[in-house]
C-alpha cells in the first residue's frame, strides 16, 4: 500500500471543520444467509473500547432483507456491546451485492456522521469497504492488527505490519472523516455475550428498486464444509514452517495433529512450495487463528506469520535455532530438530491421552 | 472485446530481509517480479482475447523502472501497455492510486471502449485489496470481487456471467459490461509467451503518460497529498513480557523432552488437558 512517509505523522493536525459532527464508532453488522460472522461481534468487542475511551456510542449496522431474523441481529448486537443500531432493511439486501450496500451504507455515513466505521476483512467486507471509502473519498486502513485512539489528536492508530520484514506501523486517517478500518476474523477476542443488554434501533430506508440494481444473484452454492479446512476457528492447530525441509517430512505434522484432533496450518513458504493448500497459511496473507492450543514446528516466527496467531492461548515453539523470533513470543520452546521432537510428542500426547481417556 | 488489466511492479517479498540491527528494511539487491496476483487476471483477460479477438491493454502506476513489469506482460501476449508515472504520484495511498488509475482508464477508452478492467486480488507488498473497488467506484463500473471463473460472456448482449468466491460459498452472478473484475488466485496459469511476442516486447515503444496525459488536472488528488491515510510509527513488535519457558532435560533425548513439555504443560493449563482429552480419537 504505502511507503513510510519520509517525516513521521506531524502531531498537530486540524481536523477540517467539515468533520467536527462526526461522532460515535460504528460496526457493520456483516450477515448473510441468515447468519451473523462472527467477526462483526469481535469488532463490537473492541469498538467497545474505542468508543469508551473516547467518550461516545457505539452503533452497530444491520443491513438486510426485511424480517425477524434481520431485527435480531440488532438484539445480538446489543448483546455484544452496542448502544443503539442502525437498521437498513430492503427486499432487494437479500443476497450481498456491492451496488445496494454500498448505496445503504454510504448514505448511512452522510446522513449519521461516525468518526469511525469498522468492517471485518472477509471478502464481503473488503469489497464494500474499499467501495464505501472511495465513495467518501476518506482513509480506509485494511487488515488491522491492532486498534487504538491516539491521545493527542483523538483519531484511531491502526497499526498493520508493513510490507517486507518484521516491522509493524501505525496509520492514521487525521484529516478526514470517518476513519474506516479493517480487521480480519479472529485478530480480534470474542467479547462476552450479555443477554440483559439492549438498545435501540433506527430504521433507515435504503431507497433503492430491483429494476434499478445491474447486478444479479442467480445462483449460491454453499460450500462442503466437510472438504475445506477450518483453520479459522479451529481450537487446536499443529503447523510446520521451511524447517521441516522437504514435503515427504511434513506428514509428522499430520500425525501430531491427527492424535490432537487438530487442524494443520502452514507458514507461507510451505504453501507457496505447494505442500500444503493455500487455505492452511497463517498469517498476514493467510489467515489469522486464535486456538487453544498452537504448535509450531520449523517456523522462524516472523511478524507476518506472528500477526495471525500470536494471540494463541497457549503456543508451543520447536526450532532448531535456540535464536529463533518465535521463541521472543511463543509460550514454551524446545530447541531440537523437529523431525524428531514432532514424532516424539506425538508418541507422548497419544500415550497421556489413552491414559487420560480411559480414566476420564 | 478491450480489457485493461492493472499491474503492479512488487519487491520479491520472499526476498526481503531485515536488518537485524536497525530494524530497517533491506531492499537492495531484492527483485521486482509482476505482483504474481496480477498474472491471474492478465492470463484471463489473454483468454478472453483468444475466444472473442480484441485488445489486452496492461497499466501500471509506478517509477520508470516498472516499464520491465509491461514488456514482461507484453512477453505474455498483452497488446498494448501504459506506465503511468509522475513524481506527483509518489507516495500514494490506495485511494490516491485508484484516483490515477481511474484517470488513467478513462483516457484510454476515449480511444477504444474498455468491456472489463481487470485487477488482481490483491498485492503483495499492499495487501489491501482496495484498488480494484476503488476504481470501479470511480468509473462507475459493476464490481465483481474474488471471481474465481468466467462462465459467460455475451458480446451482444453485453452481458458477463461468474462464479465469486463468497464467505461460506460461491454466488453465480450475472451482470452488464463494462465491469471491474478482481481475479482470485489459483484461477488459472499463467502461458509461456510465443517468441513473436518475445521479440515484440522487447522493442515496443511504451507509452509513458505523465500526470496530464493520464487525466489528472488537480495535482492534490494525487500521490502523498491525495492520501487521506498517513503512516506513522514504524517499529518492531514487542517481545513477550517473558519469553517462552524453555523445556530441558538431562539428556536432550527427544522423548524426555516431549514428556516434560506435557507434564508442564498440563499441570499449567489443566483446560488444555480436558479439551484433548474430550476431543475422541
Ligand atoms: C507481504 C508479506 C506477507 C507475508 N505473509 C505471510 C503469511 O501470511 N504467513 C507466513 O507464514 N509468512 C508470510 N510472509 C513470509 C514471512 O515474512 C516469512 O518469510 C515466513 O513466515 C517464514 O516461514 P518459515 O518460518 O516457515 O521459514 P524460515 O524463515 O525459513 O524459517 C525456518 C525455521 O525453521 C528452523 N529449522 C530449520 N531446520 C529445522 C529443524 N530440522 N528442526 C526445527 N527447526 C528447524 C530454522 O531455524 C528457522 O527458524 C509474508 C511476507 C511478506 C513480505
Ligand atoms: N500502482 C499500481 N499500478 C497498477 N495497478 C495497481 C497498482 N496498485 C494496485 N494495483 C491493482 O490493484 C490490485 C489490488 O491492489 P491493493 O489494493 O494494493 O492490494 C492489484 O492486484 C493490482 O491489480
Amino acid at each position: 500500500m504505502i511507503e513510510p512517509a519520509k517525516k513521521p505523522a506531524r502531531r498537530k493536525v486540524e481536523l477540517d471543520p467539515r468533520f467536527a459532527s462526526y461522532k460515535g464508532v460504528w460496526v457493520f453488522i456483516e450477515n448473510e444467509r441468515g447468519a451473523v460472522h462472527p467477526v462483526s461481534w469481535e469488532l463490537l468487542g473492541e469498538g467497545r473500547k474505542l468508543a469508551d475511551v473516547l467518550g461516545v456510542e457505539l452503533a452497530g449496522v444491520v443491513m438486510g432483507p426485511p424480517g425477524e431474523a434481520t431485527r435480531g441481529f440488532c438484539a445480538e448486537a446489543f448483546h455484544h456491546g452496542a448502544d443503539f443500531c442502525y437498521l437498513v432493511q430492503d427486499e432487494v439486501l437479500r443476497d450481498y451485492r456491492n451496488e445496494p450496500y454500498t448505496k445503504g451504507l454510504t448514505d448511512l455515513v452522510n446522513a449519521c456522521q461516525p468518526e469511525i466505521l469498522l468492517l471485518g476483512a472477509t471478502t464481503l467486507g473488503r469489497d464494500l469497504a474499499g467501495s464505501v471509502a472511495t465513495t467518501l473519498a476518506t482513509g480506509l486502513t485494511a487488515d488491522c492488527t491492532e486498534l487504538a485512539i491516539d491521545p493527542e489528536s483523538r483519531c484511531l492508530a491502526a497499526t498493520r505490519p508493513t510490507f517486507g520484514g518484521s516491522l509493524l506501523c501505525t496509520i492514521m486517517t487525521q484529516r478526514h472523516r470517518p476513519q474506516m478500518a479493517t480487521v480480519r476474523p479472529r485478530v480480534m477476542a470474542m467479547p462476552d455475550r450479555d443477554s440483559s443488554r439492549s438498545g435501540r434501533i433506527v430504521e433507515h430506508p435504503l431507497g433503492m428498486v430491483e429494476s434499478s440494481i445491474v447486478t444479479k444473484v442467480l445462483e449460491y452454492l454453499p460450500d462442503n464444509r466437510q472438504d475445506q479446512p477450518q483453520l479459522v476457528y479451529a481450537d487446536i492447530i499443529v503447523a510446520g514452517g521451511r524447517g521441516l525441509k522437504k514435503p515427504e517430512n511434513f506428514h509428522r505434522v499430520w500425525d501430531l495433529a491427527r492424535v490432537l484432533g487438530a487442524e494443520v496450518g502452514a507458514s507461507r513458504p510451505v504453501v507457496q512450495a505447494g505442500w500444503v493448500e493455500l487455505d492452511r497459511q497463517v498469517g498476514q496473507s493467510g489467515k489469522t487463528v486464535r486456538p487453544k492450543l498452537y504448535i509450531a514446528a520449523g517456523i522462524s516466527g516472523a511478524v507476518q506469520h506472528r500477526v495471525g496467531m500470536q494471540d494463541s492461548d497457549v503456543i508451543i515453539a520447536i526450532n532448531n535455532d535456540p535464536n529463533a523470533p518465535i521463541f521472543d513470543f511463543a509460550h514454551y520452546g524446545i530447541v531440537g530438530n523437529a523431525m524428531q521432537i514432532l514424532p516424539a510428542l506425538t508418541e507422548a500426547f497419544r500415550a497421556h491421552l489413552a491414559q487420560a481417556r480411559k480414566v476420564g | 472485446m478491450h480489457s485493461v488489466v492493472c499491474i503492479k511492479q512488487v519487491p520479491d517479498s520472499a526476498q526481503i530481509r531485515v536488518h537485524p540491527v536497525t530494524n530497517t528494511i533491506m531492499r537492495q539487491g531484492v527483485p521486482a517480479i509482476i505482483n504474481p496476483y496480477d498474472l491471474f487476471a492478465l492470463e484471463q483477460a489473454l483468454r478472453l482475447k483468444d475466444r472473442f479477438g480484441g485488445t489486452v491493454t496492461v497499466v501500471t502506476m509506478g517509477p520508470p523502472q516498472a516499464e520491465v513489469a509491461l514488456r514482461k506482460a507484453l512477453s505474455f501476449g498483452a497488446d498494448e501497455a501504459i506506465l503511468v508515472s509522475d513524481r506527483a504520484f509518489a507516495g500514494a495511498d490506495t485511494l490516491a492510486t485508484s484516483c490515477a488509475l481511474a484517470s488513467t482508464i478513462r483516457q484510454i477508452r476515449k480511444n477504444m471502449p474498455v468491456d472489463i478492467v481487470f485487477t488482481g486480488k490483491q498485492t503483495i507488498d499492499g495487501d489491501t485489496a482496495q484498488v480494484g473497488p476503488g476504481i470501479a467506484r470511480r468509473l462507475d463500473l459493476q464490481l465483481l470481487t474474488y471471481v474465481s471463473r468466467i462462465l459467460e460472456v455475451d458480446h451482444g448482449a453485453r452481458q458477463i456471467r461468474v462464479e465469486r468466491r463468497a464467505e461460506g460459498g460461491v454466488q453465480v452472478l450475472r451482470t452488464a459490461l463494462p465491469c471491474l473484475i478482481t481475479m482470485l488466485e489459483g484461477t488459472n496459469e499463467m502461458r509461456f509467451g510465443t517468441m513473436a511476442d518475445m521479440f515484440r516486447a522487447a522493442r515496443a515503444e511504451l507509452k509513458v503518460w505523465d500526470r496530464l496525459a493520464a487525466g489528472i488536472e488537480d495535482p492534490s488528488l494525487v500521490g502523498l497529498k491525495g492520501s487521506p491515510t498517513v503512516v506513522g510509527k514504524v517499529f518492531a513488535p514487542k517481545p513477550r513480557a517473558l519469553r517462552a519457558e524453555m523445556i530441558e532435560t538431562a539428556t536432550q533425548e527427544p522423548k524426555d523432552l516431549a514428556v516434560t513439555l506435557l507434564a508442564k504443560l498440563f499441570t499449567q493449563h489443566p483446560r488444555i488437558e480436558r479439551e484433548l482429552a474430550r476431543r475422541a480419537v
